[in-house]
C-alpha cells in the first residue's frame, strides 16, 4: 500500500528557509503571502494490507528516523485505494 | 591511551582529527596510534575515547547526521557512550550526537542560510570536563567553522536546564568575550557553539579544534583541548 509522511518543523521553531521563499515571493509580487513554512514530504510503497498495521509501522519509523522530532511534527497519511 | 575515529561515507575531517590526537598523544604514557573505524564496523577494538568528525556524512541526506546516527559503527557508539566512554563530536559529529539523542537539541540550517567558512571566537564557558581542563572558564579562543547546519536550538525548558548544570560548553563571542548578537555566526540560540552531556563525558561542537591545532597552520587554540583528553584519559 502507499502512504505518504509529511515532516513538517513544529511551531515557534525558526524555519530560515520559509523566510527566504516569502521573501522571494514577495519580489514576484505575491505581497499577501504573510507566512511559509517548509517541510518534506516522503512517499512510500509498503508490502503490507492492514491499513492500521501500516501506520503503527509508519509512526515507529518516523520517531526513529524520518522525523527529528526535537524540532519536527509529522504526519501520516496512507492510501488504502486498490 | 587509545583513541578510536569513526568514519562515515562523506567524512572529511578525520585525517585531521587524527593528526591533532597524535600530535597530543606523543610521549603520553602508554599511547598508541589513534584507529580509524569504518561506519560498518560495530565490532572495534576496547578506546579510552571516541571521535566523530565533520564532514558530509552519507551526503547529509534526509537531516545532517540522520543517517549517520543509526549506522552499525554509531550503534556500537551510544551503547560505550552509555556506559561512560567519552565521545567527542565536531561539526557534522555534533549533528549525529544530537540526532542519536546523546546530546540535547537540535542543529537547523544557519539563520543565514549561507554555509559559513571562516574563523570565529568561542568562550570557554567552563573548564571544569575532561575536553576542557587545559582551558581557563572564560577563556576566548580562536577556531574556524565551516557548517551550513549550526544553529543550534532547545526548546526554553531545555536551554535553562543546560544553563543550571553547566552542560555549555562554548559560546559564540567577540575577541574580547563579549556574547553577542552580531558574534553569532549561525542564529543558535544563547550563542551555542557546543554542549556537554550530563555527566560531561560526550562533547559536540560545531567549530573546528582540530583545524588550528598547530602554530604552523595559523594557530593552535584548538590544541589544549587534544592535549587535555589525553592528560584527562591517560
Amino acid at each position: 500500500m502507499k502512504a505518504r509522511v509529511h515532516v513538517t518543523l513544529k511551531p515557534g521553531i525558526l524555519d530560515p528557509q520559509g523566510k527566504a521563499i516569502q521573501h522571494a515571493l514577495g519580489a514576484l509580487g505575491f505581497g499577501a503571502v504573510d507566512k511559509v513554512r517548509q517541510g518534506k514530504v516522503i512517499d512510500l510503497e509498503i508490502a503490507e494490507t492492514d491499513p492500521e498495521a501500516a501506520r503503527a509501522s509508519l509512526r515507529e519509523m518516523c520517531e526513529k528516523l524520518l522525523a527529528n522530532t526535537v524540532i519536527e511534527n509529522y504526519a501520516i497519511e496512507i492510501d488504502a485505494g486498490p | 591511551m587509545k583513541a578510536a575515529i569513526v568514519v562515515f561515507p562523506g567524512s572529511n575531517c578525520d585525517r585531521d582529527v587524527q593528526v591533532a590526537l597524535r600530535q597530543s598523544m606523543r610521549g603520553a604514557p602508554g599511547h598508541d596510534e589513534p584507529i580509524m573505524v569504518w561506519h560498518k564496523d560495530a565490532d572495534f577494538e576496547k578506546v579510552d575515547l571516541i571521535v566523530l568528525p565533520g564532514g558530509f556524512s552519507y551526503g547529509d541526506y534526509l537531516r545532517c547526521g540522520a543517517m549517520a546516527a543509526h549506522s552499525p559503527a554509531m550503534t556500537e557508539v551510544v551503547r560505550r557512550a552509555k556506559a561512560g566512554v567519552p565521545v567527542l563530536g565536531i561539526c557534522n559529529g555534533f549533528q549525529m550526537l544530537t540526532e542519536t539523542g546523546l546530546l540535547p537539541g537540535a542543529l537547523l540550517r544557519n539563520a543565514g542560510l549561507k554555509f559559513v567558512c571562516r574563523d570565529v571566537h568561542i568562550r570557554v564557558e567552563t573548564s571544569q570536563s575532561p575536553f576542557t581542563g587545559r582551558y581557563q572558564t572564560g577563556q576566548r579562543l580562536r577556531v574556524p567553522i565551516a557548517h551550513h547546519d549550526g544553529n543550534y536550538v532547545a526548546d526554553e525548558e531545555e536551554l535553562e536546564r543546560l544553563e543550571a548544570r553547566g552542560q555549555i560548553a562554548f559560546r559564540y563571542c567577540e575577541p574580547d568575550g563579549a556574547v553577542t548578537e552580531a558574534a553569532n555566526p549561525n542564529g543558535a540560540a544563547r550563542n551555542v557553539a557546543g554542549v556537554f552531556n550530563e555527566a560531561k563525558t560526550v562533547l559536540g561542537l560545531m567549530p573546528h579544534p582540530e583545524r588550528l591545532a598547530d602554530s604552523a597552520l595559523g594557530g593552535a587554540d584548538g590544541r589544549p583541548l587534544f592535549d587535555g583528553l589525553v592528560e584527562a584519559l591517560s
